[in-house]
């Protein structure tokens, strides 16, 4: 498993439709060493055998874990770890959850809360340690415009994906004075096997490749943060700054 | 429920859409699906064939995954939706490409098999079919197909250039073609008129792998600019501008209309032969001149337009193209976008394909209701006289007639079709 000669690059959550357009940028042009984390084998294998054709080169890692059970997250980061050093971390797994399901049905809410908020944290939490010791990579978590404020339609998911804005908040505090940069990922609605619903109601949504390509450039000039697509930074400003009496007669 | 039409844009019905995503659950969603639906790529095609209105869509965008690719037989293996431009982007710089390509490259490889596409090498590469090794086809009863040129080849027939209607094509094995470089040794040669057409088409067959012409549709005699191009040996050493622009809103009129369109053709065809002679071009504006300018339909205005694309067997050939230029330039009517090609003499693999020996002229007219119509039955004339067919890639409006002379295998066709797959474009046609 040890290839230092080639960049090591580890994407969790790599059957997410964003993660998956990622990860063909990164590999398209220069052979790299890949980890795939998802949770259903067949899906992964799929991914890595299309990686494949598009970069013989590269060497691709097929992984499955359980998002939610923390030693396991534990146990597989540090298998990774020590395969060597950890270049780029892309941490992109989530569900967006149906919001009248999460207020009347608490399980699936704190099923939402665990995929959204705290499964991303743990691995964050868990490579941060040997990214922290190598004093070196990129640490990028995938959050959402939605996490910027609640809003009555999607709070609960909102609420999980701000559980990752504050916590990445304080890792770029913990990490300023190092190398290892840590970067928030906002993607504003785009067009995934995740979203087809909202499509089918009307929904204008970015396509991944858009924002697959924003979120790759982003990481490549070192941003801390990223909207993808860039526009979602201005329409987030103004709506993080609505007055309280304007932003409740808003049916959003 | 959406809204959702085709790249001709005369109608926006609703449709129920659903999108396919993961080959191993494609089964599934067809079984459940709640009504008869057909698979929507890109929607390039023109007119009725990839829609359904009220009734589902199964859209394969999602579809985007390489399976695997032989390096020592250029075999490809993917999923039905992965773009042509996105085999062409990764695979020439390695020196390999799709073997035969349409205008455009924002297309699926699905459509480009159920429609049969062709393009400028058809007199030596045949249409996109012949390429195929194999197809995985998914029947809305959840069972599969697998067919080639060696495998269950009826299935295949039918398949090639079935316009959907015999399944969801989920996987594809095509065999791509070594390429010295990705950059074409091309040639513009101005003529006035059909014969110097027709003779620079027979002088070009021998030599030259790509051969089209821009014919200008309003001159009576039929001038135009015919290209042609070999592969270069090797690369240009210079970058190829991957700028991109959108046409940028929908005019209430279309902007091709009598008033600029003689002015810009006489221009163009001068511009272009004054600018005649041998360059090296990229493959990109050589095959694919117009995807620089995304959404360029929308000049048609919002009534959208109709593109009539008619092949015309090669003794009649001449006398047939000259005769449905004499209508068009009466009428004033046309489009810039006019395109005249010579066929290669070979027959298509498809049961239901469109390319056969012969000529082949294709044109868009901005939709203006009964004129156009009136227009159109026009050329439909000549073309049932002629003993052609029309393009059901491109085709929104013909009779059933006509359609049922051009096509003397339909009978044969249906016996392979999904009962659970329905189109506008087959129920206009076929009745279902």
């Amino acid at each position: 498993m040890l290839e230092h000669n080639k960049k090591r690059i580890v994407i969790i959550g790599a059957t997410s439709s964003i993660a998956e357009h990622c990860a063909r940028l990164w590999i398209t042009g220069e052979a790299v060493e890949l980890v795939l984390v998802g949770r259903n084998a067949e899906k992964i294998k799929q991914l890595a055998m299309d990686l494949n054709v598009r970069s013989p080169q590269s060497t691709i890692h097929q992984l499955t874990v359980n998002f939610t059970q923390a030693s396991d997250i534990q146990d597989l980061v540090g298998n990774i770890a020590a395969g060597g050093k950890l270049d780029l971390v892309l941490i992109a797994h989530g569900s967006l959850p149906d919001q009248q399901e999460c207020q009347s049905n608490l399980s699936t809410c704190a099923d939402e809360m665990q995929i959204n908020g705290v499964s991303p944290v743990l691995f964050a939490e868990a490579f941060i340690e040997y990214m922290e010791k190598d004093n070196s990579g990129t640490l990028a978590v995938i959050g959402s415009v939605a996490g910027d404020r609640g809003r009555k339609s999607n709070y609960i998911y909102g609420a999980a994906k701000g559980l990752v804005t504050r916590y990445i908040q304080g890792l770029q505090h913990r990490l300023a004075n190092t190398k290892v940069k840590v970067v928030l990922i906002k993607p504003g609605p785009t067009e995934t096997p995740m979203t087809a619903h909202l499509k089918q109601q009307g929904a204008k949504l970015a396509s991944v490749e858009d924002v697959a390509e924003s979120i790759v450039s982003g990481i490549g000039i070192g941003m801390p943060v990223i909207y993808a697509p860039a526009k979602w930074k201005l329409i987030m400003m103004i709506i993080r700054h609505l007055p309280r009496f304007i932003f409740n007669k808003m049916d959003i | 429920m959406v809204k959702v039409s085709s790249w001709g844009q005369l109608d926006h019905h609703e449709h129920n859409v659903s999108y396919l995503s993961n080959r191993d659950n494609v089964a599934s969603q067809l079984v459940n699906s709640p009504s008869r639906g057909i698979a929507y790529g890109m929607g390039r095609s023109y007119g009725d064939i990839c829609l359904n209105p009220n009734g589902q869509l199964w859209n394969t965008t999602g579809l985007n995954r390489f399976i695997s690719f032989d390096e020592n037989t250029g075999i490809l293996k993917c999923e039905s939706g992965v773009l042509l431009r996105d085999i062409q982007a990764l695979f020439i710089p390695r020196g390999w490409i799709v073997p035969v390509t349409p205008g455009t490259q924002l297309i699926t490889i699905g459509g480009a098999v159920a429609n049969d596409v062709h393009g400028k090498n058809h007199h030596v590469l045949g249409s996109f079919g012949d390429h195929v090794q194999k197809i995985k086809l998914l029947r809305t009863d959840g069972s599969i197909i697998e067919c080639g040129p060696k495998l269950e080849r009826d299935w295949f027939a039918a398949t090639i250039g079935g316009f959907g209607l015999t399944g969801v094509i989920v996987e594809i094995e095509l065999r791509l073609r070594q390429v010295p470089s990705a950059w074409i040794d091309a040639e513009n040669i101005p003529y006035d008129n059909l014969n110097e057409f027709f003779q620079l088409a027979d002088d070009s067959e021998k030599d030259w792998e790509y051969t089209v012409s821009w014919i200008d549709c309003l001159s009576k005699q039929g001038r135009g600019i015919f290209m042609r191009g070999n592969s270069s040996k090797t690369n240009k050493q210079i970058q190829e501008s991957k700028k991109k622009i959108t046409f940028p809103f929908l005019p209430p009129i279309s902007l091709v209309n009598p008033l600029t369109l003689r002015p810009f053709n006489t221009a163009y065809f001068h511009k272009q032969k004054y600018q005649a002679g041998k360059q090296q071009v990229h493959y990109e504006p050589f095959f694919y001149p117009l995807d620089k300018l995304l959404k360029w339909n929308r000049i048609y205005g919002s009534k959208g337009f109709y593109q009539y694309q008619s092949v015309i067997p090669h003794h009649v050939g001449a006398d047939a193209v000259q005769e449905m230029l004499n209508q068009i330039s009466r009428s004033g009517e046309g489009s810039f976008l006019a395109v005249l090609k010579t066929f290669g003499n070979r027959e298509s693999i498809g049961m239901m394909s469109f390319p056969q020996p012969g000529v082949t002229l294709a044109l868009d007219f901005p939709n203006k209701g009964k004129k156009t119509s009136k227009l159109l039955e026009n050329l439909d004339a000549i073309v049932r006289e002629a003993k052609g067919r029309i393009y059901l890639a491109k085709d929104a409006r013909m009779p059933r007639d006509l359609f049922e002379a051009g096509y003397p295998n339909l009978p044969k066709f249906l016996q392979y079709r999904d009962p659970g797959i329905s189109s506008a474009l087959s129920r206009r046609l076929i009745g279902d």
